[in-house]
């Protein structure tokens, strides 16, 4: 079945084809069918692969589609690997892209038929392009995907493109991820050099084989800076907050689940190079924790219910790289996995609510909505407990394993991380209890519309939440059950080349027994804290003091406009007026006058005096006379 | 130098002066003047060359009937060198120049010329003589000569009709 | 007496550039046809030049009688031919363009501008 995985991205690029081609002909009904229906096929691919894939010893498999690049020194194919990291990938892609189309189907029928199938064409080529990115076989396959899915976040951030604000807010993501890319490319470049292939397997083998040290950390850093500008860790975070301007589905898949979990694939690919690059981890898990940290301190005090949730993702992410920079690629993986189904379960939870609020997104206006709507409200729950870390559910699991992780590589790191965590588990539940607990703090108007969302909402929630709350069992840790780490064994191929060069340490058994304890017991406390603290509402009033600079997201995006886009707007301004204008607009200028001085010069030749023209006639007869005789040319 | 050569060298310094003289006269009658001694000259290279029968007809119909008509034509109009229109200096130094390069050229054209060894024996030589001209002139140039005659015949009915007054 | 060709090669060339300096310094319309035939006499003398040549390279062993270069001096005939035509009809112009304009100034034919 692996033969036919080029059949994976293949449907979503057709669905967005048919949709985007019959945008004006077909109706609402027919193109959501066609973008769902393209989406499941896939779907069912991938299962099939995974069935194929999960079988104890399988090797990695590439398909070769054609040759892509091929000149006498380069040979880059277009070609697929099937191993078991993207055969895990393309079920998360595919699978939770699947409820997510469905979902559109419900939350953007308002919309009109063009547009809507605008919007599922743009979301079929995400669905591809994210395909591509983890299908390749080579770094160039890769990028081809990471562009292209940079390119339809742009496309649906800014959807609603009539309004300015959201156009500045797609701009600016994909402004920032672009300052990635250039890092990233910098960085294959350098591995081509380095090693002359860009295929995954041929790299690993040879960077293995011994390549020197600084090159590997200077290689490892590039891709590193590709992967903060896609997966938004600092510096280049600030686009992700904003992105909340697009439709809540599109956050949900490219925001919380998929394109952002990029760089995380990315590293995990290229695990063999950064365990051979120390120096590289170090600095990755920095970044990472220090992520976490601020954004989970901007979420402690952000109003809108979006933004809340954006914010937990940059952390949730920083989290994810803290497990790459430790070591820990199992974990980091397990991660992605979790965070992918309780963040949408989240996000698509908060589209329900804004749905049914018809437009309002500031939670100290909402309150008391579990009432109504008890389906939203329970996944909503299961979401947010699961974030916070609470056993059973899927987000300890993966979180504890990565702290624990982190425990042993420095002690430093396990403590900050658990202070995220706790930051994590206040706003969550400060989120939950002002939308769902208390009394409802809205208009009237807003009252009467209350209800629960139609099925096409609500059932993709029920799904989310049961894998939200059951995916933690893949990944048992070891010192509560030993040997049955289901994602750990399913992935060992994977990371067999690293773990040979430095297996990634665990605290003894005992010790996570008591780290486990000590994180659980305080994240329930916090936890409990925050739910009761908030059932009454908070007034809609302005912050002050620390407060204030916390919901100004400490006021990165100022510093940035600063130090940033106002020289380079005040140096685009000075070539604008200077260079352009002065320089070159008058050279062009001057050419046309330079060509009419001199028609009109040699228009008077044409003086009608007899005289002047057999002067030119005899001066004419020199010259070829010269010509003839002594340059011999004619 | 024999006196053949010395007949050469006075035959061209006076050519070359009479044809100066020619272009810088003011009067147009002195020009016309001038160019009969200047043709005067070369019929007196003819005869040099033994070509009798062109230094007789360079005589008769340049400056017998030729420069006999300019003399009409300039008395009938009644220019004198009052009247003389002059062209602009820089215009005339441009002139200047420019027939100074073409002499420039062909003098230096003339110095890698393959003809620098051939001669001419002056004095001697019997084509020139009428009898052997017409040999050939009626042998192998008769059609031309016959075609001249139309030629001759539409000058003349050109210039009556461009010389009509109406 | 045997003269090198390169001579009357030079005063041909002399007598030619003269013409060419005539025609193009003077405003005259009579002078400036002047020149033109001092060119074309110029030209004239060359060709006798040339034919005298060729007849004396080809006598230079003997045989006095024969019709070698010929050809130049009868082209040099035709040559006085049609300059005898072109004086005609070129006089006759001029003095159409001397009742019209009252004055033989060539460069009132910038008319020719319009």
């Amino acid at each position: 079945m692996s033969q036919f995985v080029y059949l994976v991205p293949l449907f979503p690029l057709i669905g967005f084809l048919v949709c985007g081609l019959g945008r004006n002909i077909w109706s609402r009904t027919l193109t959501g069918l066609i973008g769902c229906t393209a989406v499941l096929a896939s779907f069912v691919v991938s299962l099939l692969i995974f069935n194929e894939v999960r079988v104890p010893g399988f090797l990695p498999v590439t398909v070769r589609l054609f040759d892509f690049i091929h000149t006498s020194g380069l040979n880059i194919p277009f070609a697929f690997q099937v191993d078991q990291l993207s055969a895990l990938f393309l079920l998360i892609i595919t699978g939770i892209g699947f409820l997510i189309h469905v979902y559109s189907t419900s939350y953007m029928k308002e919309e009109k038929p063009a547009q809507f199938a605008r919007y599922f064409s743009y979301l079929n080529l995400f669905v591809f392009s994210m395909l591509l990115l983890v299908l390749g076989s080579n770094f160039l396959i890769l990028f081809i995907g990471w562009e292209g899915v940079g390119l339809c976040s742009y496309l649906l951030i800014g959807f609603w493109f009539t309004n300015e604000a959201y156009d500045d807010a797609a701009r600016k993501a994909f402004i920032m991820n672009r300052i990635g890319d250039v890092a990233f490319l910098i960085g294959i470049f350098w591995i081509l050099a380095q090693f002359g292939t860009l295929n995954f397997q041929e790299v690993f083998s040879r960077a293995q084989g011994g390549a020197t040290g600084p090159v590997l950390v200077g290689i490892t850093l590039l891709l590193f800076a590709g992967a903060t500008g896609k997966s938004a860790q600092i510096p280049l975070y600030t686009w992700l907050p904003d992105a909340m301007a697009g439709p809540t589905p599109v956050s949900a898949l490219i925001h919380a689940a998929t394109m952002v979990t990029a760089g995380i694939y990315m590293i995990a690919r290229c695990n063999v190079l950064y365990t051979l690059a120390p120096v590289t981890q170090g600095v990755i898990a920095v970044i990472g924790l220090c992520t976490a940290l601020l954004a989970a301190s901007i979420a402690l005090r952000q109003n809108d219910i979006k933004k809340v949730l954006a914010y937990s993702t940059v952390s949730q992410l920083g989290y994810m790289f803290l497990g790459l920079g430790v070591g820990a690629y199992t974990g980091a993986v397990f991660h992605v996995l979790t965070h992918a189904f309780f963040k949408a379960l989240l996000f698509l939870g908060a589209g329900s609510v804004i749905h049914a609020l018809g437009g309002e997104q500031d939670i100290r206006k909402m309150g008391g909505l579990g009432k109504f709507m008890p389906v939203t409200r329970w996944t909503f729950w299961i979401g947010t407990v699961a974030i916070a870390g609470i056993p059973p559910f899927s987000g300890f699991f993966s979180k504890d394993e990565i702290l624990a992780h982190a425990y042993a590589n420095n002690p430093v790191l396990y403590w900050l991380g658990l202070l995220g965590a706790l930051f994590t588990a206040f706003y969550m539940f400060r989120l939950y209890s002002l939308t769902f607990k208390g009394s409802f703090r809205g208009t009237h108007e807003q009252e009467h519309h209350l209800h629960e969302s139609p099925w096409a909402i609500t059932v993709p929630l029920i799904i989310l939440a049961v894998g939200a709350a059951c995916a933690g069992f893949l990944g048992i840790p070891e010192f509560m059950k030993p040997q049955t780490h289901v994602l750990e064994k399913f992935l060992a191929p994977v990371f067999a080349a690293s773990d040979e060069i430095r297996a990634a340490s665990l605290p003894s058994a005992s010790m996570e027994w008591l780290l486990t304890g000590v994180s659980v017991s305080l994240i329930l406390a916090v936890s409990a804290w925050a739910w009761t603290k908030f059932k009454k509402g908070v007034a809609v009033k302005e912050s002050t003091g620390f407060a204030k600079i916390l919901e100004n997201k400490w006021y990165v995006d100022e510093l940035y406009d600063a130090v940033i886009v106002k020289p380079l707007n005040a140096l685009a301004g000075f070539l604008n007026k200077y260079v352009e204008r002065l320089g070159l607009d008058r050279l062009t200028d001057g050419v046309g006058k330079l060509v009419q001085y001199f028609s009109r010069q040699i228009r008077l030749l044409q003086s009608g005096q007899v005289g002047a023209y057999i002067l030119l006639m005899v001066i004419g007869v020199v010259v070829l006379f010269v010509i003839q005789i002594f340059l011999n040319k004619l | 130098m024999t006196v053949t050569q010395i007949l050469f060298w006075f035959l061209s310094i006076l050519t070359i002066f009479s044809a100066l003289m020619v272009i810088t006269r003011r009067n147009p009658v002195y020009s016309v003047l001038w160019l009969i001694i200047t043709f005067v000259c070369i019929s007196g290279h003819y005869i040099l060359l033994n070509a009798q029968f062109l230094a007789i007809v360079n005589i008769i119909v340049y400056a017998g009937a030729i420069m006999v008509l300019f003399l009409f034509v300039i008395m009938l109009m009644n220019l004198n060198s009052d009247a003389e229109p002059q062209k602009n200096k820089w215009m005339q130094l441009a002139g200047v120049v420019a027939g100074g390069c073409l002499l420039l050229t062909m003098v230096a054209a003339l110095k890698s010329a393959s003809t620098a060894n051939d001669t001419v024996t002056l004095g001697s030589g019997s084509i020139g003589l009428i009898q052997n001209l017409g040999q050939v002139l009626f042998k192998q140039y008769v059609l031309p000569f016959e075609i001249s005659s139309v030629l001759f015949l539409s000058a003349m009915v050109g210039a009556v009709v461009i010389g009509k007054k109406n | 007496m045997d003269m090198p060709v390169n001579y009357y090669i030079f005063l041909g060339i002399v007598l030619f550039c003269i013409g060419v300096i005539g025609v193009l310094t003077r405003r005259n319309a009579i002078i400036i046809f002047m020149s033109i035939e001092l060119m074309l006499n110029a030209v004239n003398l060359l060709l006798v030049a040339f034919s005298q040549a060729r007849h004396a390279l080809a006598t230079a062993h003997g045989a006095d009688n024969t019709l070698v270069g010929a050809d130049g001096q009868l082209f040099v005939f035709f040559i006085m031919v049609v300059a005898a035509a072109e004086v005609s009809v070129g006089l006759a112009i001029i003095v159409m363009m001397y009742r019209n304009t009252h004055s033989v100034d060539v460069n009132f034919l910038n008319r020719l501008k319009h």
